[in-house]
């Protein structure tokens, strides 16, 4: 009866609950295969993409606001990151661990920052007229599933994203590079690959990529110091989900997280199916702790 | 050479007789700041046995620390009441009957121990099944502050059994002693100087046994361990059990001192600030773990009183700095410097030279 469209509904929502995992988690899933560290700064990286929105939207007037909000925030953010890289990330790197603390330091300066400059309270945006509606479906087996054109443009960015990641892997000398230096660290460097730039090149791709996605939460919700915060516990359970660095398996991770906390969401409220993905993962791990992905590789200590 | 080294030994007996006059010498309010700081350095001590020496990094500490003090919180919300009742919250709710998982907490005595057990079977299921399939290091302390996160956010959205966001308070009794009394504080305080004691003398034994030994061995090369023929998984465990079980102790002691639990104290910032007291004392050492939780607490009570937006940002420098220019914290600074004073023997300096300065691979 009504159950179909409700079910149809939510797995449409965990399509753009993935969406927004995966654009929060590539950035971290990147570096972490590239150079195994977490930037627990990560979030205040689509924090800082949703008040760039913020401020363009308060600057650029009309319908396409968002198109110019986009680039400016992947710079924006991409630049932070390149501040960071450079005076705490690059000192720790043989130090995982340390380099958690450090940055959710930097994390927590950021935080404050925003809260002095912005307030304590969000600042919104106004999605444009074009991504103000939704889709209802009248009738078919479907009937009363209702789509908010948001969560589509949601998945359309992050499918963008994602192939536009793939084709500069892939295709490019640059993508070349890094999948080098993400095989072999080493012997990338002894066949003169400058690794370090290289790993400066991909945390601020990855920065600028949470840009982007705090560009997409600006349309679905306030901005406020904290808005990070909420995203990037899930990104990290998805980077562990995903396996080493693996972009296929972060993808896959995104899906399966956003499948889990969103059917869940069904039976239980918000909180519980928080509960219940941390679970997932947990079990998940017990069967394959290499994540979905697992990059082969002869050393014990990866 | 011999000299300096039976005073500089023997220097732990001021600071205990210090701890142990302090009710007399500071204000009641420095009291109850003290009291609350040395239930929290319980807690931090056994963050050295799991970080510094098991090399084991959590982010989620806050949950068993609020394990312990939820237990004790409920045990203490009971008995101020007539038998049948339910806390004023649970009718604010519209709840009419106590949960079943509050009811235990009626007898004081399964309270009591439950302040330690119940962080220790959680945090032993938690930790074997990580553990058993080798999730380490920076994947281990993530799933950690998931656990954290989820905790917190459980406690707040279960308003009706739980307090919500303002967690439990207003209690009056503890086996019959008022709390507000003068004596009891007194008396609370002393006990909980006499568990930070324990907790560092038993965790100085644990540490010099060969339990302490196959934990460092684990930190610095855990796959060498399981080539000589032992199985790591069973002692980190362990630690993280110990570690848990010091955590509850200490956020009963805490809620005790505080008369307040609530989720903002046992929550993803809590927790990994937690870390960041050992770190500024000293990832491994004891006595470093319980200076700088006093440390960072007394500054944070300062700092955020005088210049309230001050603080976050005082604190993460203080993550930043700490991490990257001294990793050994104050214990490391202060070590440093004792043995430039004077020549130390073989066995000292190779301890100095392999105390940790990273943490994990």
């Amino acid at each position: 009866m009504d159950e179909l469209p409700l079910i149809a509904g939510q797995v449409f929502n965990s399509f753009s609950v993935a969406s927004l995992f995966v654009l929060a988690a590539l950035g971290l899933a990147l570096s972490f295969g590239l150079m195994r560290v977490i930037n627990m700064a990560h979030g205040e990286m689509l924090m800082l993409g949703g008040y760039l929105a913020y401020l363009v939207f308060l600057v650029v007037p009309g319908p396409l606001a968002i198109f110019v909000a986009m680039p400016v925030a992947f710079v924006g953010a991409a630049l932070v990151g390149a501040g960071l890289e450079m005076t705490v990330i690059r000192r720790l790197v043989a130090r995982p661990l340390d380099t958690l603390l450090a940055t959710w330091g930097v994390s927590l300066i950021l935080q404050q920052a925003a809260r002095n400059i912005f307030g304590a309270i969000g600042v919104g945006v106004t999605a444009p007229a074009w991504l103000n509606h939704t889709i209802a479906i009248a009738n078919g087996p479907l009937a009363g599933l209702t789509i908010p054109a948001t969560r589509i443009f949601i998945v359309a960015v992050a499918v963008a994203v994602l192939g536009a990641l793939n084709l500069l892997l892939a295709r490019t000398r640059i993508g070349l590079l890094v999948r080098a230096v993400n095989q072999d660290r080493e012997m990338a460097a002894a066949s003169g690959i400058n690794v370090r730039q290289v790993d400066l090149g991909v945390f601020c791709l990855g920065a600028g990529i949470a840009g982007l996605a705090g560009v997409v939460l600006a349309l679905l919700g306030p901005v406020t110091p904290n808005v990070g915060q909420s995203y990037i516990v899930p990104a990290f359970l998805v980077v562990i989900l995903g396996g080493l660095g693996s972009l296929v398996g972060t993808m896959i991770a995104a899906m399966l997280a956003g499948l889990v906390s969103a059917l869940s969401q069904i039976f239980v409220d918000v909180s519980s199916s928080q509960v219940l993905v941390l679970l997932f993962v947990v079990l998940f791990l017990q069967f394959r702790p290499q994540g979905v992905i697992a990059v082969r590789s002869r050393a014990l200590d990866g | 050479m011999t000299a300096a080294r039976p005073l500089l030994r023997h220097v732990w007996v001021v600071f205990l007789l210090l701890a142990a006059v302090a009710p007399w010498i500071v204000s009641p309010y420095e009291l109850s700041l003290l009291g609350r700081f040395l239930a929290l350095s319980i807690l931090a001590l056994g963050l050295v046995l799991l970080w510094g020496e098991a090399g084991i990094l959590t982010l989620g500490q806050g949950v068993f620390f609020g394990l312990g003090g939820y237990v004790l919180a409920m045990h203490l919300k009971l008995t101020a009441l007539t038998p049948g009742d339910i806390p004023d919250f649970m009718t604010w709710s519209g709840r009419s009957e106590l949960p079943w998982w509050w009811q235990p907490f009626t007898n004081p005595g399964v309270a009591l121990a439950a302040v330690i057990v119940v962080p220790g079977v959680c945090a032993a299921l938690f930790a074997w099944a990580v553990f058993r399939r080798r999730v380490v290091g920076v994947y281990f302390a993530l799933i950690t502050q998931a656990l954290a996160l989820c905790f917190a956010t459980l406690l707040v959205s279960q308003q009706e059994t739980t307090g919500g966001f303002n967690g439990l308070t207003d209690f009056s009794t503890l086996l019959g002693f008022e709390l507000a009394a003068k004596g009891t504080v007194w008396t609370l305080y002393w006990i909980t100087v006499a568990f930070v004691t324990l907790s560092f003398l038993g965790l100085r034994w644990l540490m010099r046994s060969p339990f302490g030994m196959m934990l460092r061995a684990t930190r610095d090369g855990e796959n060498r361990v399981r080539f000589l023929g032992h199985n790591p998984t069973p002692y980190k465990v362990a630690a993280f059990t110990i570690s848990a079980m010091l955590a509850g102790l200490g956020g009963a002691l805490f809620t005790l001192h505080a008369g307040v639990v609530s989720p903002a104290l046992v929550g993803v910032v809590p927790s990994i600030e937690m870390v960041i007291w050992v770190a500024v004392g000293g990832r491994g050492s004891l006595w470093g773990a319980v200076a700088g939780t006093l440390l960072v607490n007394f500054a944070k009570d300062e700092i955020s009183s005088a210049l309230p937006d001050a603080w976050l940002y005082v604190l993460g420098l203080v993550f930043i700095l700490v991490v990257t220019l001294v990793p050994r914290g104050v214990a490391g600074i202060i070590e440093d410097a004792l043995s430039r004073l004077r020549p130390v023997s073989p066995g000292r300096k190779v301890a100095a030279v392999t105390s940790p300065a990273g943490g994990g691979s």
